[in-house]
């Protein structure tokens, strides 16, 4: 009863039942009562459980937080439905749209895989919604098939290798050589590194090249044929099992003995922690030093999400945390759930969060959320970094001449 | 070149090939006598990899001395030979009754469950195993260094290929294999009991598998995606050594280990296909493998899998397939967009999966590799609508004439082989097919594949998309079924029946084949056409042998043995795959589970079942 008279009385100072029943939505909003926002999350829970479920938990920390604080948009509850996209861009597909059709969610977020993240993109562009990938590197995303719908959170192979190519500035490393999954993130890893070393080394040259298949390197091999070219550098893609075996078999065969190496995400805990005890020393990585926060909303977040969860935080951990952020921001600043509204409101919307200040670019729609640089360290029975600092995404960007003739929209 | 380095490097290819002979040496043993194509032997290996990361360590805790190493990795490889005896016992034993195709079917399910199980005991993150103690360290070799460990893998092969030559020719068991490699039927006539042979046979190739991985253990990590990554190369060991035999096996590890080893030098790419561009050169030239032998059994009048009786549809299949068009039309009007998406689907997956069953139900020609038609007819689609600015109308009829064409050229030397060579061979085509879109990134864009493949305007809604799917799947569907019930039909089931009596009246049998497989190949490219526009993107998954396997399934789940069994597999599959995915990460776990309880419910296929129930009625 009180409802109905508090309606009543709200239609009569506004004279319109359609105001009215706008009236009504706002004020049980402040109450945090109103139909929650939903966001529909795909992501390969099942085929890389070792990054997703981390991603995944610190996503649900973060709603938690964020519904206890009053909600977005005025006050509805904010809520992630959670979907394996199988892995495939076929499953991936089918499954986005029973999101974005059944669940009634208002926007996409996450995929892992490139394929899978592009043909999502690609789907959303077609059915006019929002997608921000979060996890997909491939470069492609935000540059040759960028979309107006599609925005993505993570640094992107280019912006990643080139953390690392800086990080190089000033050596007298000259000869190099490159070892990759044959895939599209390692080959385009590769290609970004063979344009950006000179920059960084004036006649550096490349004497070596292998892509072993992602899950099936032959390490042996691999590692006698970059031993072959006697190379002062190597630049490594490898992760996860490829990895642990090419550093083991590098270690026996004394691969990295006076030679100065460049890895990409090998700092990350998800692919550091299996190196264990055989972690190399000295290597320039990019990864996730969580245990050198000490101060600020990070250290907080990692102390809750450690309380929570009884496990120490992943890179995507930190990632889940960090899209669950921008998404809560975006919501609010555009107050409402349609696309173009949400796309308009994204582009270029800065939000603080738990890394500092993240902006979603707006020429590429690319996020300048950054990763850390520092030099690989054995402590103890465990890998380690050291010497490490945050590079930050906005300096690491694609030039915006670049952009504009690669993207077409 | 330097001698040193030729000499390492070689030595790096024989370590690599003992690991691959020693996992590929169960397999070809378990087929040799059961004729099982066991999918599950890279769970087994998985497994082997995992108990030996948990047992291991523990006892090295006690003492860290060589001796407790290897007692560790042998206790790995004999617990999974009691799993590999157990999943005998409660399974494969209720199935070898029915057709050995089927039995493929359970072991993938073992496979799916395996997978999920990995991950819920040993959890998400790689798990590194110890090093070997007393092997840690590196050998200096004509300059250049070498890991101790993999001296030791290499004088591991060859040992185990003498310990196994013992077991074969010195006791009753091993004799016992060999003679049911050679003429298993002839076995079982001299009062042997089976039971107990295949038994001990899968407890020795699981052991084996789990050896192989316990043995990896100092060299790679544990991971839940180790199972799929062996179990391709294994079967191409296996296959190009000739199945069944031990030394084939060995030979083919060799060279693959040396071809390897060389290989990445010239071409840093190469380990995405070499093995299957060797496994289709091998067969194209010695079709039984090389160290194999024509089945025994190939000659005889065995009672034929497949297709026996077509009868025309009486009245309750009348209606039956009545209310299924009726239901498959009557979608989009009362279902909400999602199902519309998803009757889509299981529409073109039904097309993709008559038209496997057509080549293995109705020719006996069993295809490993049958989406790689459905993922060319994709890829032509797609690459002529992105890239060559067509509409969608001619981009859908070249689906099934790339299909057709890519069949034909495959199929030429396919036909000329039989049974599991002839699979594998398909299986070969296909992966290079896969290479090749996965490679050739300027035109196919590589993995990422291709996005932007929508339909014209007047069919974009989903709706009328669906109705597009509809009339031609279902058109397709009739038309090659007219094809099974007309004498060309039935001409192939002659030929499958027996090719010499075939042959004898007269019938090309090749020729014959030939046709089939291009006009299946077809069918699957219109298929692969009609998905391509329902994603709005193509990318190499599409002719990888995930699809080939899922194809099988569906066409197994609903019978090999009924015409129209393949539809009621593809949408029975399709929807049980919908309703887990959503429900729990371990999704798979339960895809597993469910076919597998369909398997021992229905050993003949939901077709099958429904057959025996008109049967006897």
């Amino acid at each position: 009863m009180a409802g109905i008279s508090f309606t009543r009385r709200a239609a009569l100072a506004t004279a319109g039942t359609g105001i009215a029943s706008a009236a009504l939505i706002r004020a049980r909003g402040a109450q945090a009562q109103g139909a929650p926002v939903k966001v529909g999350e795909l992501n390969s829970y099942s085929r890389m459980a070792a990054f997703s479920v981390p991603y995944r938990n610190a996503i649900q920390l973060a709603v938690d937080g964020i519904n206890r604080a009053g909600g977005v948009m005025g006050g509805r509850p904010l809520e992630f439905v959670f979907r394996d996209d199988g892995s495939t861009p076929g499953d991936a597909v089918r499954v986005a749209e029973d999101l974005l059709t059944r669940e009634g969610c208002a926007f996409l977020a996450g995929t892992f895989l490139s394929n899978v993240g592009l043909a999502v993109a690609d789907l959303a562009n077609q059915r006019r919604r929002l997608f921000l990938a979060t996890e997909p590197l491939t470069d492609a995303l935000t540059m040759a098939q960028g979309n107006r719908y599609t925005f993505r959170l993570r640094p992107s192979t280019y912006m990643q290798t080139r953390m690392l190519t800086e990080a190089a500035r000033g050596r007298t490393t000259r000869r190099w050589a490159i070892v990759a999954p044959n895939y599209e993130y390692g080959q385009s890893a590769a290609a970004n590194f063979k344009r950006l070393i000179t920059a960084s080394i004036p006649g550096a040259e490349i004497v070596a090249e292998q892509y072993p298949a992602l899950g099936r390197v032959d390490a042996g091999a691999t590692v006698g044929a970059l031993a072959q070219a006697r190379p002062d550098g190597i630049f490594n893609v490898l992760f996860g099992p490829d990895l642990t075996a090419f550093v083991r078999e590098g270690n026996t065969r004394g691969l990295f003995e006076r030679r100065f190496v460049l890895s990409l995400l090998t700092g990350e805990p998800e692919y550091m922690i299996p190196l264990g005890d055989e972690t190399p020393e000295g290597w320039i990585v990019t990864g996730y030093p969580w245990e050198q926060i000490t101060d600020g909303p990070h250290k907080a977040f990692i102390d809750a999400y450690r309380a929570r969860f009884n496990d120490t935080p992943r890179k995507g951990s930190l990632l889940g945390y960090v899209t669950a952020q921008v998404v809560a921001n975006l919501l609010n600043k555009a107050n409402s759930i349609d696309s173009e509204v949400l796309v308009d409101a994204f582009k270029d919307l800065r939000t603080d969060t738990v890394v500092g200040n993240v902006t979603m670019r707006g020429i590429d729609q690319q996020g300048t959320m950054g990763t850390w640089v520092g030099e690989t360290v054995l402590r103890g029975r465990n890998g380690a970094m050291r010497n490490v600092r945050y590079a930050d995404g906005a300096d690491f960007m694609f030039p915006e001449a670049e952009v504009r003739a690669a993207r077409r929209s | 070149m330097d001698i040193g380095f030729i000499v390492v490097q070689s030595l790096s290819g024989l370590a690599s090939a003992s690991a691959l002979f020693i996992i590929a040496s169960g397999l070809t043993l378990v087929f040799g006598v059961t004729r099982i194509v066991n999918f599950a032997h890279g769970s087994f290996y998985m497994l082997g990899a995992y108990i030996a990361v948990t047992v291991v360590p523990w006892l090295l805790e006690i003492d860290r001395s060589p001796t407790l190493f290897f007692v560790g990795v042998l206790i790995s490889a004999i617990a999974v030979g009691v799993l590999g005896v157990l999943m005998e016992l409660l399974l494969l034993r209720r199935l070898y009754k029915v057709p050995e195709l089927f039995q493929l079917l359970a072991t993938f399910g073992v496979v799916l469950m395996v997978q999920d199980a990995v991950l819920k005991i040993w959890g998400p993150v790689d798990i590194p195993g110890p090093r070997a103690p007393g092997l840690r360290h590196g050998v200096e070799i004509l300059g250049q260094r070498f890991p101790a460990y993999e001296l030791f893998l290499i004088v591991i092969g060859p040992a185990v290929l003498g310990l196994l030559w013992l077991l074969m020719h010195r006791t009753r068991f091993g004799i016992l294999i060999r003679a049911a490699t050679r003429d298993r039927e002839m076995v079982g006539a001299l009062g042997v009991n089976q039971a107990m042979l295949f038994t001990g046979t899968l407890f020795l190739g699981a052991a084996l598998a789990g050896l192989g991985g316990a043995l990896q253990i100092p060299r790679v990590s544990a991971s839940s995606q180790m199972d799929l990554s062996i179990i391709t190369e294994a079967f191409v060991v296996t296959v190009i050594g000739g199945m069944g035999s031990v030394p084939g096996a060995f030979l083919a590890a060799v060279l693959i280990g040396q071809l390897q080893a060389f290989g990445v030098l010239v071409f840093p790419k190469i380990t995405l296909v070499l093995v299957f561009l060797l496994m289709a050169v091998v067969l194209v030239v010695k079709p039984w493998g090389l160290l194999g032998r024509p089945e025994a059994a190939a000659g005889r009048a065995a009672l034929p899998e497949g297709i026996l009786s077509i009868r025309a549809f009486g009245v309750p299949e009348r209606i039956i397939a009545g209310l299924a068009i009726a239901a498959m039309l009557a979608v989009p009007v009362f279902g909400d967009t999602y199902m519309v998406k998803v009757a889509t689907e299981v529409l073109i997956f039904a097309l993709a999966a008559f038209s496997l069953n057509f080549l293995v139900g109705n020719g006996g020609i069993v295809s490993f590799g049958h989406a790689a038609y459905f993922g060319l007819g994709a890829y032509a689609a797609g690459l002529l609508v992105t890239k060559g600015g067509l509409p969608m109308e001619p981009a859908l009829v070249a689906a099934p004439i790339a299909g057709a064409a890519f069949a034909a050229l495959f199929g030429f030397f396919v036909v000329r082989l039989s049974g599991i060579y002839l699979a594998m061979l398909t299986l070969a085509f296909a992966q290079i097919a896969y290479a090749v879109c996965f490679q050739w990134v300027e035109v196919t864009g590589g993995d990422n594949g291709v996005v932007g493949v929508w339909p014209s305007a007047w069919a974009s809604s989903r709706h009328v998309y669906h109705y597009v799917v509809a009339i031609c799947a279902i058109l397709a569907i009739i038309a090659l079924r007219r094809v099974v019930y007309a004498p060309f039909g039935a001409t192939l089931r002659a030929a499958r029946d027996s090719e010499q009596r075939a042959d004898a009246i007269g019938i090309d049998v090749r020729t014959h084949r030939w046709l089939a497989f291009t006009l299946a190949g077809g069918a699957a490219g219109l298929a692969g056409g009609l998905y391509a526009f329902s994603k709005g993107s193509i990318d190499p998954t599409l002719l990888a042998i995930p699809l080939s396997v899922d194809f099988l399934a569906m066409i197994l789940l609903g019978g090999i043995q009924t015409v129209m069994g393949a539809v009621a597999g593809a949408a029975a599959f399709h929807t049980i795959k919908d309703i887990f995915m959503p429900l729990t990460d371990f999704w798979r776990f339960l895809l597993g589970a469910s076919i597998i309880a369909l398997v021992l419910i229905f050993p003949r296929g939901l077709g099958g079942a429904f057959a025996a129930l008109r049967g006897r009625a």
